[in-house]
């Protein structure tokens, strides 16, 4: 019989009860971000104190799981000290790694904390080996997450060429251009993900129900027109339905979910280090759910990955929790190179 | 992680005379009763007070579509009142199992509204502040009597 390693099943926590969801139904490592700019889920009300931080990650600790801070956004000019400051308490509360995507950070957390584990973020847009082992040179990174543009062809090939350990996304909702450097949430309100933490903040945003549709508006734009049937999405300009020569469609992408269940066992052979699920923004019911599916999965591709069937629960419930009306491979399965 | 399970959540509708006769009641009852119990999990510091400050002089409105309930209140000078009707700033429309799975951590709040079984209307930010702090609460330190009062006040 095959065997292959199990990847690490790293989960969201946008609180401490989405922690203790995560780590209660089987993450093996769990990620979160401290209540500021500092990371690139910055909602009302979402994310850590200090003192909430501790907990969690004295949670995590005492079963045996890791965690992960993410300090993902770009520091604002003549503001870089919130940034290092995230990272000075990242390692006197001993997270096990932190998440960086600016240079900058790398190279101070580099160089004042180099008992510190270091994980290039998806937001810092490494897609080929090339960027990944000029960053490891450099910065001593131990991991990377790899951008959702990727075929499965294109990951293995990366993993074959780098020393460093790769982490790819399994699901969630996606940000379909560039991981957030796309300047889209810009245009509408000003804000995009890698200067204030949010695409497409809340502040902007309007739903307006009327009879037989529900309408929403970012910044009084209006983005998509839902009949009362149809399934809803955030409204991030890139998903949105737009008039384009007369034809009001999807012009830019298709409001869809990414689920990589159905080649779960092509992922694990590629030798991945890690999985992640996307959705610190999402409650505890939904980190619960997706994190039990994906440990049940995982379990069985580790029992015995030729015999590995997907059960029809999961497929059900992982599209009914999910964003928009579809579920897909994304990237993985492109037949594009 | 402890979940309610006051009885089995399934996806349910209430018949449709139930809004015919709930609406002929006064609003005030379960006003007073979800006030009471969402001041009494601020005193117990379930809801953490810091977390409440930006829903200082918001008024809500909570619409239990298939009971034909509509329960109106307000947060001031840091506690929760029942709240004559006027424009809310932050409106939310849903069945009433629903509201039950969204307590009982069944479903999240996004789940629902992708499904649209959860309308929200009104300040979209200061929704997400609900949500997250509703998120943020740590249920199993809930004791039984502040729990009560939510649940029998849903209809
Ligand atoms: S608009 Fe779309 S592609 Fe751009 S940052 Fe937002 S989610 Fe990502």
């Amino acid at each position: 019989m095959e065997h292959y390693r199990i990847p690490e099943l790293v989960c969201p926590a946008g609180g401490l009860p989405a922690l203790k969801a995560a780590v209660d139904n089987g993450a093996d490592a769990v990620y979160f971000g401290c209540k500021n700019e500092t990371n690139a889920r910055n909602f009302a009300g979402l994310n850590f104190t200090r003192e909430t931080m501790s907990e969690g990650i004295a949670y995590a600790h005492a079963r045996g799981r890791r965690a992960l801070m993410a300090i993902n956004t770009f520091p604002v000019p003549g503001r870089e000290n919130d940034w290092r400051e995230a990272i000075d308490s990242a390692s006197g509360l001993g997270v096990d790694a932190v998440l960086l995507a600016d240079i900058g950070l790398l190279d101070y957390a580099h160089e004042h904390y180099p008992e510190l584990s270091l994980h290039l973020s998806v937001q810092g847009s490494a897609t080929s080996h090339e960027a990944i082992n000029f960053i490891h040179r450099e910065f001593g990174i131990k991991r990377v997450v790899l951008p959702r543009v990727l075929t499965l062809a294109q990951v293995a090939q990366i993993i074959r060429n780098t020393p460093v350990e790769v982490e790819v996304f399994g699901f969630g909702s996606l940000c379909v251009m560039n991981e957030g450097r796309c300047w889209l949430s810009s245009y509408a309100t000003g804000e995009s993900p890698n200067t204030a933490g949010a695409c497409s903040p809340a502040k902007f945003v309007k739903w307006e129900k009327s009879p037989g549709w529900m309408s929403t508006r970012l910044n009084g734009i209006l983005i998509d027109r839902y009949t009362d049937d149809e399934r809803a999405g955030y409204p991030a300009l890139c998903k949105g339905r737009f008039e384009v020569n007369g034809e009001t469609y999807y012009a830019l992408e298709e409001p869809v979910s990414l689920n990589v269940l159905e080649i779960l066992p092509d992922i694990v052979k590629t030798g991945v280090s890690a999985i992640k699920v996307e959705g610190r923004q999402r409650s505890p019911a939904y980190v619960a759910l997706v994190t039990r599916i994906l440990r049940a999965a995982l379990d069985a591709l580790g029992r015995d990955i030729a015999g590995f069937r997907i059960d029809p629960a999961w497929r059900a419930d992982l599209a009914r929790i999910s964003e928009g009306a579809q579920i897909t491979l994304g990237a993985y399965n492109r037949p594009w190179r | 992680m402890r979940e309610f399970r006051f009885f089995p959540l399934s996806t349910f509708r209430l018949p449709g005379f139930v809004p015919a006769v709930t609406r002929r009641l006064p609003q005030w009852p379960p006003a007073v009763a979800l006030t009471v119990a969402l001041n009494a999990m601020i005193r117990l510091g379930v809801l953490p007070k810091e977390n409440l400050d930006p829903l200082e002089g918001r008024t809500f409105l909570v619409e239990v579509l298939d009971a034909g309930s509509r329960i109106s209140f307000a947060f001031r000078n840091g506690a929760f009142f029942p709240a004559a009707s006027g424009m809310p700033d932050l409106i939310f429309r849903a069945n009433l199992s629903a509201f039950l799975r969204l307590v009982a951590r069944r479903d999240d709040p996004d789940t629902l509204f992708f499904n649209r079984e959860l309308f929200v209307e009104g300040d979209t930010e200061l929704g997400l502040v609900v949500k997250n702090t509703l998120d943020a609460i740590e249920w199993p330190k809930i004791p039984e009597f502040a729990a009560w009062p939510i649940v029998r006040c849903r209809v």
